[in-house]
């Protein structure tokens, strides 16, 4: 006799310990055994980019350290290289090395974050997370000595940066970069040849080459299944082609495969700001001559960055006036969780939970 | 001769009617226990979390009282005070019956677990069976909670939990059956007599499956999927609050206070010791029993509940019968007085077979086709 | 997927979780410890001078909140006399844009960071609350001629990892930090 069975809905989120915000995934399951997913997104929309056709150019800087806000560094970078695209503002050199040095270090910081709470979710209690926030930390009181916040810094202006860094910021960084490759070599004793975590991660929700070319996938999530991608490299904008780094990319795109490209691109990342603090001129202006109320010329720029969680751009339209006329973000993550459908039907709750922390998602950016 | 019949015997000497003879030392001694059992586990919830806390470069509770030892009573108090919530849609009688199908039998074990010398509630002739088959009702409590709060997440774990149980109880018990092979009785005392050279040496495997098979037994990292906190939130407690989520919270570590108990006296000799008094011996071997597991919680993720069956039915299952068979042989063919070379022997074997059984050994599972 | 390294990897972590039970907690215990902020720190509440203010109002047109509002009118030689400084601190989501644009070096950040209030009024702050005083101090955002003042920024990075601090299982509770304590 045939037992009469029916779907499992399980609703994951708006409010649940592993969707990184407020995140909703519908799911129905078989067992356990996801059968279809529908994630749900705009619990945390703050339309910002609304709020933004009402404020001056300096003023929307505040609001982008609010989209993802373990990276406010690098969304501030990105905002202010579309204006100054904008506007053809030319922004001083040693101004060009700060931001680099900034979005480097913002890059460690939230690949800690990313890889720590991607193991988090896989069930080791606390403890990683707990040893990335201690490096994190020292990143973060680093710019909390140049721009007097921890979290939203507002540091970086159109053309340029606010203000020039203070002389103990130097001799730290320092420091910093020399002591990190040793905490790297310890996230990588503690946990990357644990047994359980790479059966947990290894050929877990692969995301094929072919479809995360396809979404648009971009950042860590691209290159783990195996792209060559990184704008960086790419589209050197500011003067990323003065320096010497890989593009660390996986080989099956796999759970593993993006937590160990994050791991890497740690490293890399230390090289760029060993290689910037050598080649950055000791004085001289770090902000062009912009007003803060300043009316750039009608028209219309795409500014675009590499950011932690891939490529993130601003489309900016000025009318001529104070404010401008549109602004549009386009977020990384949300093009990378359109692949998440794919990636977790026929896998367990468990893994769905794994597949989602792997992909590194900030709702700040998503939902906007 | 245990501590309750030399109770009873001087009752009987001072001439008290035969019912209060039997009567008075059993109350006496579950009223020891219970108290015992409940300022251990007081005791445990602190170590456990400053301990954790100092794994992870943390400080840990450390305001209430010295060394934060009275926080797990402010807890307490908070949890007591709290609102008894019943979700509209649960069953309720069972829904207030599961707690209690939880704690009882954990506080049923401690019956047979042997503190010291004679310091032992019930010494049954079939101790150790009588703890597994005790222990398995928690389990059922562990699905009624589950399935009565009438929640989805509840309801994996309660499905989680009856696949995990199953699949442990069998490697759990073959291993415990290799010890009463060399004891030749199921009694604690024997059990704790007989070890002169601690099983855990003489039995490196067994000890092992044993340890292994209890993490799961009693939830604990890395097999903690009945209330893995990063996918199913809290699993079958998830809608228990006040008095009754206090039950479940005491029951989960008193069932690794017993656990515990447990592997100290089959593996790590019970209460014998030089110089200090047994209990306190058996207090220290406890303790390090459960920073032990406190370590292992700190530093391992989770499996997967496919890995997790299929690590029990592929791995310690094959390993436990082949360990038994072992053991059975060198009953046999060894004289007693020679038990030291079972030493060399088995922790020879227990190297191999770790080693062929990692190479042979796959976890399967994967993607599902849908 | 097979148990190759038969748990070398598993031994390996838990070695390195050990190796951090001998480590030092890094824990701040908030109000027994307090570390020393940055000297660039956006503090709650600004510092407003009023000689040095002369009313030109750039400071309300740079808040992207529209939070502070000046009430100024015309005294002798023309120049303006300020009636009203006000703020709402509720509001004030401290970018410190109002500090940045201020032409005169009449507005700063503060330093303090504790100041919750128990009523919605209490925070917005006025002429008097703003104005200097002996808890109310200016940061050197901004205004590098302040850091000299202040205390050195206490780092994770120095104090915290060899200075100061004993290594016990158990440190007490109420201990002694590294230097910048």
């Amino acid at each position: 006799m045939p037992i009469k069975t029916e779907s499992f809905y399980l609703n994951v989120g708006p409010q649940h310990p592993s969707t990184h915000g407020v995140f909703r995934l519908r799911l129905s399951l078989d067992g356990e055994v996801v059968t279809d997913v529908e994630p749900i997104v705009g619990y945390l929309h703050r339309g910002i980019e609304k709020l933004a056709e009402t404020r001056t150019y300096t003023q929307i800087i505040p609001l982008t350290d609010r989209l993802d806000y373990l990276a406010s560094m690098t969304d501030n970078v990105a905002y202010c290289v579309a204006v100054e695209k904008l506007a053809g503002i030319k922004v001083p050199e040693r101004a060009e090395y700060i931001r680099i040095i900034f979005s480097e270090l913002m890059r460690i910081s939230s690949h800690m974050m990313a890889v720590g709470f991607y193991l988090n979710d896989c069930g080791a209690f606390f403890t990683p997370v707990l040893y990335m926030w201690r490096e994190r930390e020292k990143i973060i009181d680093l710019f909390d000595m140049v721009c007097g916040q921890r979290l939203l810094y507002n540091y970086m202006r159109v053309g340029g940066v606010s203000q020039d860094l203070p002389d103990e910021f130097m001799p730290a960084l320092k420091k910093f970069v020399d002591e990190m490759p040793r905490y790297i070599g310890e996230y990588n004793q503690l946990i990357k040849q644990n047994e359980i975590f790479l059966a947990r991660s290894k050929g877990v929700g692969i995301l094929p080459r072919e479809t995360a070319i396809n979404i648009g996938a971009s950042g860590p999530v691209l290159r783990a299944s195996g792209v060559k991608w990184d704008l960086r490299k790419m589209d050197p904008y500011s003067l990323y082609d003065r320096f010497d780094f890989d593009i660390c990319t996986g080989e099956v795109g796999d759970c593993y495969d993006r937590y160990w490209v994050r791991m890497q691109e740690m490293t890399q990342s230390l090289r760029i700001i060993e290689q910037a603090m050598k080649q950055m001129p000791d004085k001289g202006p770090v902000c062009a001559d912009v007003p803060q109320f300043f009316r750039p010329p009608a028209g219309e720029a795409y500014g675009y960055i590499e950011a932690p969680k891939g490529n993130l751009g601003f489309y900016i339209v000025s009318d001529g006036s104070i404010a401008p006329y549109r602004l549009h973000i386009f977020p990384p993550t949300l093009i990378n969780i359109t692949a998440l459908r794919d990636m977790v039907i026929g896998w367990k709750v468990a893994d769905l939970i794994i597949i989602f922390g792997s992909m590194d998602v900030v709702l700040g950016e998503i939902d906007r | 001769m245990t501590l309750l019949d030399q109770f009873q015997l001087i009752l009987k000497s001072q001439n008290w009617p035969d019912w209060a003879v039997y009567l008075v030392p059993a109350l006496v001694g579950i009223i020891i226990i219970i108290s015992v059992v409940l300022t251990v586990v007081i005791v445990y919830i602190w170590w456990e979390r400053r301990l954790i806390s100092r794994f992870q470069i943390r400080l840990g509770p450390n305001r209430c009282g010295p060394e934060g030892i009275f926080q797990p009573i402010a807890t307490a108090v908070k949890i007591l005070l709290k609102e008894d919530i019943v979700p509209e849609k649960a069953d309720k009688l069972i829904h207030f019956i599961a707690p209690i199908t939880v704690f009882v039998p954990i506080l049923l074990i401690f019956a047979v677990v042997p503190f010291g010398e004679g310091a032992i509630l019930a010494d049954l002739n079939v101790g150790i069976v009588y703890v597994i088959a005790i222990s398995s009702i928690s389990v059922i409590g562990i699905f009624m909670a589950a399935w009565a709060s009438g929640n989805k997440y509840s309801f994996i774990s309660g499905m989680r939990s009856i696949a995990q149980m199953v699949s442990y109880e069998i490697p759990v018990v073959l291993s415990i059956v290799g010890i009463a092979l060399v004891v030749g009785s199921f009694s604690m005392l024997k059990i704790v007599e007989a070890q002169n050279i601690p099983f855990i040496l003489l039995q490196p495997l067994g000890f092992l499956i044993f340890f292994l098979g209890s993490l799961a037994e009693m939830n604990r990292s890395p097999f903690d999927l009945l209330e893995a906190d990063s996918e199913i939130v809290a699993g079958y407690h998830i809608e228990y609050s006040g008095m009754k989520f206090a039950m479940f919270y005491l029951g989960e570590y008193g069932v690794a206070l017993a656990y515990a108990g447990i592997i100290t006296t089959l593996f790590l000799s019970g209460w014998q010791g030089p110089l200090l008094p047994p209990v306190i011996w058996f207090l220290i071997k406890v303790m390090m029993v459960f920073s032990v597991i406190v370590w292992i919680r700190s530093t391992l993720p989770r499996f997967r509940v496919d890995q997790l069956t299929a690590f029990a039915w592929k791995f310690m299952l094959p390993l436990a019968v082949i360990n038994l068979v072992l053991i059975a042989i060198e009953v046999l063919v060894i004289p007693a007085n020679l038990q030291w070379t079972m030493v060399l022997i088995n922790f020879g074997f227990a190297a191999v077979l770790i080693l062929l059984w990692s190479k042979l050994f796959t976890l399967g599972g994967g993607r599902v086709e849908v | 997927m097979k148990f190759e390294r038969y748990g070398i990897g598993i031994a390996k972590g838990l070695a390195l979780t050990l190796k951090h039970l001998f480590r030092a907690p890094i824990t701040v215990q908030y109000p027994d410890e307090k570390l020393n902020v940055s000297r660039r720190t956006r503090g709650n509440e600004l510092v407003w001078f009023p000689d040095k203010c002369t009313g030109c109002g750039t400071c309300t047109k740079a808040c992207l909140q529209g939070n502070i509002i000046l009430v100024t009118h015309r005294g002798e030689e023309n120049k303006f006399i300020v009636d009203k400084f006000e703020l709402d601190s509720g509001r004030c989501i401290f970018c410190g844009l109002c500090v940045e644009s201020c032409p005169y070096n009449a507005l700063a950040m503060g330093v303090d960071y504790e100041c919750a209030k128990y009523r919605r009024g209490d925070a917005v702050l006025g002429k008097e609350k703003l104005s200097l005083s002996e808890k109310h101090k200016p940061s050197a955002y901004y205004r590098p001629q302040f850091a000299a003042e202040l205390p050195e920024q206490s780092l994770l990075l120095y104090n915290r990892k060899e200075g100061g601090q004993k290594l016990s299982i158990f440190p007490l509770s109420k201990r002694k930090r590294g230097p910048h304590a």
